[in-house]
C-alpha cells in the first residue's frame, strides 16, 4: 500500500507533469448515431438496431442533442467551439466493436483551448489552479465484454466471452487535458479536484448525470517526472481509472512508481499500464513500441459538424449557473469561511445543504448533518448522498426537536436510521423507537434505585464518599434506559439519592 | 387485344410491361412467371442470379393484381419486375455481395432502395451476381463463380454489376438495380448493350447498401431503354434521413426529360483526355458516329479538356482500397457469415484471421492490404491526403467543364467485352476498365451508358458515356433520350435487339 514516506520521497526529487484523458457517457435519450435507448440496465442487446451492431449496409445519423451536449461542455470549460469539424474512424479490431472501428474525432475536435479552475485543500489553506484543457470532442462507446471461465478476467484465457451491444454507440465525449505542471506534491489531490469538478460541471448542465458506479466515467491518466531544471520526462498512460479516489491514487502510486524506477537508474517506457481498484497499482500493459496504428482518416458516412455562432449563443444561454460561482455565492449567502464551504464540497454535499437550506434549515445545522451523521449513513450503506432519502422538512423537524431538548445528537441518528429504513416520519420514528430523551425524574428515580439495589457494594462505597464509583450506577442507569436520559443529570439525581456531594 | 405470348412478354420493356398491366392487358402474376420462367430456362448458362425469390416474388405480384382489381392508383412500375445487386440488405434473403464471408447472412433489414421498390410495386426476382465487395470489372471475382455476357458467353459481362447487366440482356428482367463506385453501372451497361445511370452521389439513398467506399458509391438504374431506366430512377431517388449523405432537394425531374428527348441548342463537351491511344478503334468509331448524330440534332459539339482526370485512376486505387480497409474490417466472423477455426481453444484473433483469410477473394485482400497501408501513419499524407487533393482537382476540372458546355461526352469503356480469364490475373489491365468511368465518382457528379452500336471487329456492344454536373441528372436523360430516339430511327429497334438468343 501507499506508504507516505515514499510518496515524500519521490516529490522531493522529482517534479510531476500529469493529464488527464476523461470520457463520459451523454445522458441523451437516444445513442449516438441512431435511435435506440440509452436507458441503463436493460436486458443484454435488447437496445440495438442494424446501425449500433453495425450491420453491413447500414449508416449512422449524429444524434444533434450529443452535439449540443458536447457544445454546452466545451463552453462550460471555456473552450473555443470549432466553426467546422469532422467525424474520423478509429480502425482497430476488438470483438466489442461492432463495425471493428470507432466513430470518433481525430484531428478536428469540436471544442478547443480551454481552462478550469480548480480548488484544493492545503495546509495553508484552499489553492486554486488552473487545468487547461485542450480539446473536447465526440463519440461512440463500445459494448460491453464480460470474459467467463479463466483467472484474469481478461479476454485471453477466458473460457467464452459474452458482448453486450446495448452499450455499443451510446455517446461520449473526451475530456483531455493540456499538461499540468507546477502541481508538486499536490498532483493527486489536483488530479481528484479536476475529475470531481468536471463531474460537478456536467452534473450541473444535465449533460451526463456521470453514473460512476455505472461505468459512466472513466479516466486515463498520464503521468511523468522530472528532475527539477530537466525537461519533461517519459510519460505513461494509466487506464482503467474509474473512480475519484481511484484517480488519486493512480497519480500517487505512478509518482512513487516511476521515482522508484528513475531513483534506481532506471528508464521510464512509453507505455499503457493497467489499474487495479482492488490493490490501487497498475500493472504495465502494452508498450509505445507494440503501439496500434489506428488509421485514422475522416468519417465519410457522416456530413462535417458546422455549428453557427446563432446556434452557439443560443446554447451559451442555456448555460446554468455553473458550479464554482454557485459555491462563491453560497458562502456568501450561508456566512461561512472557505474552509467549511471546502469541507461540504470534500464532502459531496453541497447539493443537500443547498436544498436544505432553501427547505428552511439553518445553514450550519443542515452542513453539520450533511457532514456528519447523512454523510455516514451514506457511506456506511455504500449510497451517493443524493440517494439518501432524507427530506430538508425532515432535517428541520430533527434541528428543532433537538434545539428544544427532546433529542440528543445519539437520538437525532438514531431517527435519520429510521428514516433510511423507511421506517416513517421523524415523529413517528421518535414514537415508534421511544427516542425521547428521559427527563422524568421519578422514572430515572426508579432506574436509579433498581441499579443500586442490583449493585449494594457500589452503593456503599459512593455512601462512604467515593464519589468516583458513581459512574458505574450512572452507566447501568444510562444503559437500562438505552442511552436517552442526560448523564449528567442522572449522576446529579444519583448522588442526591445518597446523600453525598462531589 | 391477344394477351401478348410469353416470348412476347420477357422482351418487352418496363414502361410498356407497366401500361398492360394497369390497362388489365395482362396481369403482374403472368409477368412475373414469364421472367421466372426465363431465368429458370436460361440463367444456368447466363448465371446472372445468386437467389431467386420466386415466392415472395409472385406474391408481390399477386398483391399488384389485387390493387389493380380492388381500383387502387398504381405506380408507374407496378407489377414489373426487377433483379436486385446483391449488394442491397434485404430482409430475410441472403445477401452475400458476392462473398463467401457473408455466406448465410440474411439482413433483418430491407436497404431503403428495396422499401421504395416495394412500396411503388415493382416486383423483386432475386439478387444478382457481382465482383467480391464490388470490387472488380468482370464478375470473374464473384466467389459464386463469373457472369456471362448474353452477346457471347466466352466473354465477361462487365462488373461489378455483371449480374444485373446480363440479367437484362438475356430478358431475365426488363429492370435492375446496380451500384457504381467506380464504374460497376456503366461497364456492364455498356458491354451488354444495356443502359445504366450513376446519379448525382447522395441522389440515391445508400442506406443498406453494403458499403465497398462510402464517398464514391452510388446506386442506380439499369435497364434497356432510357425511358426505363428513368422511370426507375424516379422510383429510387429522393432524400433519406437514414443516409447522411443523402441530398435533400427535389429529385430532377428525368421522366420529362426522357419524354423530352431534345438536344437543340444544348453544347456538349468532348473530353478530350478520355479518348485516343488507348481506345479500341471500334469504340472510337462508334463514338465519333454518335457524337455527328448528336451534332445532327442540333446539338454544339466544343472539344474540353479536364487535365487531372489523367490522375484520376490513381487517385482513386487509393481513395476506395482506404475506405475498403475501414469498411470490410467489420467482416470479422463474430456476429454474422462466416466463421472458421472456432474449435473452443482458439485466441478470438486468430479466428478473426482464420476468417478473413478464408472468406475473402484476392481481390479483396488485395485492397485492404493497399488501403491499409495507404492509411498508415507515416504514410497517410503521401497517399490518401495527395488523393483528396487530386479529387478536389479533378471536381474543379468538371467545373470548370460545365461553365463552357452542359453535358461532357466519352466512351464507356476502351474496349469492347473482354474474354473470360483474359485479364483476371493483371490487375493493372483490368482497373484500366474504368479509366473513363471513375472521374465521375470522384467529383460525385452525375452519368449516363447506353448502347450506340457494335464494333465493327468483334460485334459487341459499345457504350456512349454522358456525364452531367451534380443534381443535373435531367440532361443524362434528355441527352440520353434522343440519341436512342435517332438510333432507333436508323436501326429499326434498339441494339439490344440483336443479342443472339440464348
Ligand atoms: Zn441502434
Amino acid at each position: 500500500m501507499t506508504s507516505p514516506t515514499a510518496y515524500d520521497a519521490a516529490i522531493a526529487g522529482f517534479e510531476p507533469v500529469i493529464g488527464l484523458e476523461t470520457h463520459v457517457e451523454l445522458s441523451t435519450a437516444s445513442k449516438m448515431f441512431c435511435s435506440c435507448s440509452t436507458e441503463f440496465g436493460a436486458d443484454a442487446n435488447t437496445q440495438v438496431c442494424p446501425v449500433c451492431l453495425g450491420l453491413p449496409g447500414s449508416l449512422p445519423v449524429v444524434n444533434r442533442a450529443a452535439v449540443e451536449s458536447t457544445i454546452r461542455m466545451g463552453l462550460a470549460l471555456n473552450c473555443r467551439i470549432v466553426p467546422w469539424c469532422r467525424f474520423a474512424r478509429k480502425n482497430y479490431f476488438y470483438p466489442d466493436m461492432p463495425k471493428d472501428y470507432q466513430v470518433s474525432q481525430y484531428d478536428e475536435p469540436l471544442c478547443i483551448d480551454g481552462y478550469l479552475d480548480v480548488t484544493v485543500d492545503t495546509d495553508d489553506g484552499p489553492r486554486q489552479f488552473r487545468v487547461e484543457i485542450e480539446r473536447v470532442h465526440m463519440e461512440e462507446d463500445t459494448g460491453k465484454l464480460t470474459h467467463a471461465g479463466g483467472a484474469t478476467g481478461r479476454i485471453h484465457g477466458a473460457d467464452y466471452s459474452l458482448v453486450d451491444y446495448n452499450r455499443a454507440g451510446i455517446p461520449l465525449i473526451e475530456i483531455v487535458t493540456k499538461p499540468v505542471v507546477g502541481t508538486g506534491t499536490l498532483a493527486p489531490l489536483v488530479a481528484k479536484a479536476y475529475v470531481t469538478e468536471l463531474r460537478d460541471l456536467m452534473r450541473a448542465l444535465g449533460v451526463s448525470d456521470v453514473r460512476m458506479e455505472e461505468g459512466s466515467l472513466r479516466c486515463d491518466v498520464n503521468v511523468s517526472l522530472n528532475r527539477p531544471g530537466d525537461p519533461w520526462g517519459t510519460r505513461s498512460e494509466t487506464k482503467n481509472v474509474n473512480s475519484l479516489r481511484s484517480v488519486e491514487r493512480a497519480v500517487r502510486s505512478e509518482i512513487e512508481r516511476q521515482a522508484d524506477v528513475l531513483s534506481s537508474g532506471g528508464r521510464i517506457v512509453q507505455e499503457t499500464r493497467h489499474f487495479h481498484e482492488d490493490t490501487g497499482r497498475s500493472t504495465s500493459g502494452r508498450s509505445k513500441e507494440q503501439a496500434e496504428d489506428y488509421r485514422y482518416f475522416p468519417e465519410p458516412d457522416l456530413l462535417p459538424v458546422a455549428p453557427d455562432a446563432a446556434w452557439i449563443d443560443e446554447l451559451r444561454a442555456t448555460l446554468p449557473e455553473l458550479p464554482a460561482l454557485k459555491r462563491a455565492r453560497l458562502q456568501q449567502e450561508w456566512g461561512i469561511s472557505e474552509r467549511e464551504l471546502q469541507s461540504i464540497v470534500n464532502a459531496g454535499a453541497l447539493e443537500q445543504v443547498a436544498a436544505a437550506v432553501a427547505g428552511g434549515v439553518d445553514p450550519a445545522a443542515a452542513r453539520k448533518w450533511w457532514t456528519g451523521e447523512l454523510h455516514r449513513i451514506a457511506s456506511d450503506r455504500d449510497l451517493e448522498l443524493a440517494d439518501v432519502p432524507v427530506t430538508p422538512a425532515q432535517i428541520a423537524r430533527v434541528e428543532s426537536l433537538v434545539a428544544s431538548g427532546s433529542l440528543n445528537d445519539k437520538l437525532a441518528r438514531q431517527v435519520f436510521e429510521g428514516i433510511a429504513n423507511g421506517e416513517g416520519d421523524v415523529d413517528g420514528i421518535v414514537a415508534a423507537r421511544g427516542l425521547a430523551v428521559v427527563s422524568d425524574d421519578s422514572a430515572l428515580l426508579e432506574a436509579i434505585d433498581e441499579a443500586l439495589a442490583a449493585q449494594p457494594d457500589v452503593a456503599e462505597k459512593i455512601r462512604g464518599g467515593k464519589v468516583q464509583a458513581a459512574g458505574a450506577i450512572v452507566g447501568a442507569v444510562m444503559k437500562a434506559t438505552r442511552g436517552q436520559a442526560d448523564a449528567a443529570k442522572v449522576r446529579e439525581l444519583l448522588l442526591g439519592r445518597l446523600g453525598v456531594s462531589e | 387485344m391477344p394477351s401478348p405470348s410469353e416470348a412476347g412478354l420477357i422482351r418487352q420493356g418496363a414502361s410498356v410491361l407497366a401500361h398492360a398491366i394497369a390497362a388489365g392487358e395482362v396481369s403482374a402474376e403472368e409477368v412475373t412467371r414469364a421472367h421466372l420462367d426465363r431465368i429458370a430456362e436460361v440463367d444456368d448458362r447466363v448465371h446472372a442470379f445468386l437467389e431467386v425469390v420466386g415466392e415472395s416474388a409472385l406474391a408481390s405480384a399477386v398483391e399488384v393484381d389485387r390493387a389493380r382489381a380492388s381500383g387502387e392508383q398504381l405506380g408507374p412500375l407496378a407489377g414489373v419486375p426487377i433483379a436486385v445487386k446483391d449488394v442491397m440488405a434485404m430482409r430475410g434473403v441472403p445477401t452475400t455481395c458476392g462473398s463467401r464471408i457473408l455466406e448465410g447472412w440474411r439482413p433483418p433489414y430491407d436497404a431503403t432502395v428495396v422499401e421504395r421498390l416495394r412500396a411503388a410495386g415493382v416486383v423483386i426476382l432475386g439478387k444478382t451476381n457481382m465482383d467480391e465487395f464490388a470490387m472488380g470489372s468482370s464478375t470473374e471475382h464473384s466467389a459464386y463463380g463469373p457472369t456471362r455476357n448474353p452477346w457471347d458467353l466466352e466473354r465477361i459481362p462487365g462488373g461489378s454489376g455483371g449480374g444485373s447487366a446480363a440479367a437484362l440482356a438475356s430478358f431475365e428482367a426488363p429492370l435492375a438495380i446496380g451500384t457504381d463506385t467506380g464504374g460497376s453501372i456503366r461497364q456492364p451497361a455498356a458491354v451488354t448493350g444495356t443502359v445504366g445511370v450513376k446519379p448525382t452521389y447522395g441522389g440515391v439513398s445508400r442506406y443498406g447498401l453494403v458499403a465497398l467506399a462510402s464517398s464514391l458509391d452510388q446506386a442506380g438504374p439499369c435497364a434497356r431503354s432510357v425511358i426505363d431506366a428513368a422511370l426507375l430512377h424516379s422510383v429510387i431517388a429522393g432524400h433519406d434521413p437514414r443516409d447522411s449523405t443523402s441530398i435533400d432537394a427535389p429529385v430532377p425531374d428525368v421522366v420529362a426529360a426522357a419524354r423530352r428527348a431534345d438536344v437543340r441548342g444544348l453544347r456538349i463537351g468532348l473530353v478530350r483526355e478520355l479518348t485516343g491511344d488507348g481506345y479500341q478503334a471500334g469504340v472510337s468509331q462508334r463514338f465519333a458516329e454518335a457524337v455527328a448524330i448528336l451534332e445532327g440534332l442540333g446539338a454544339q459539339v466544343v472539344e474540353v479538356s479536364c487535365p487531372h482526370f489523367d490522375y484520376a485512376l490513381g487517385a482513386y486505387y487509393l481513395i476506395l482500397p482506404a475506405e475498403a480497409s475501414s469498411n470490410l474490417a467489420r467482416f470479422d466472423g463474430m456476429r454474422y457469415g462466416l466463421r472458421v477455426g472456432d474449435d473452443g481453444e482458439r485466441s478470438v484473433e486468430d479466428v478473426m484471421s482464420l476468417t478473413r483469410e478464408a472468406g475473402f477473394g484476392a481481390e479483396v485482400k488485395r485492397r485492404i492490404m493497399i488501403g491499409t497501408y495507404a492509411l498508415s501513419s507515416g504514410y497517410y499524407d503521401a497517399y490518401y491526403g495527395q488523393a483528396q487533393k487530386v479529387r478536389t482537382l479533378i471536381t474543379r476540372d468538371f467545373a470548370a467543364a460545365f461553365e463552357q458546355v452542359d453535358v461532357l461526352v466519352s466512351p464507356t469503356t476502351p474496349t469492347t467485352a473482354f474474354r473470360i480469364g483474359e485479364k483476371v490475373d493483371d490487375p493493372l489491365a483490368m482497373y484500366l476498365n474504368d479509366i473513363a468511368t471513375i472521374p465521375v465518382n470522384l467529383a460525385g457528379n452525375a452519368a449516363m451508358s447506353l448502347p450506340i452500336g457494335l464494333a465493327p471487329e468483334d460485334g459487341l456492344p459499345v457504350g456512349l458515356q454522358i456525364m452531367a454536373p451534380p443534381m443535373a441528372d435531367d440532361r443524362l436523360y434528355l441527352v440520353g433520350a434522343a440519341l436512342e430516339a435517332a438510333l432507333l430511327d436508323r436501326w429499326g429497334h434498339l441494339l439490344i435487339e440483336e443479342v443472339p438468343s440464348l
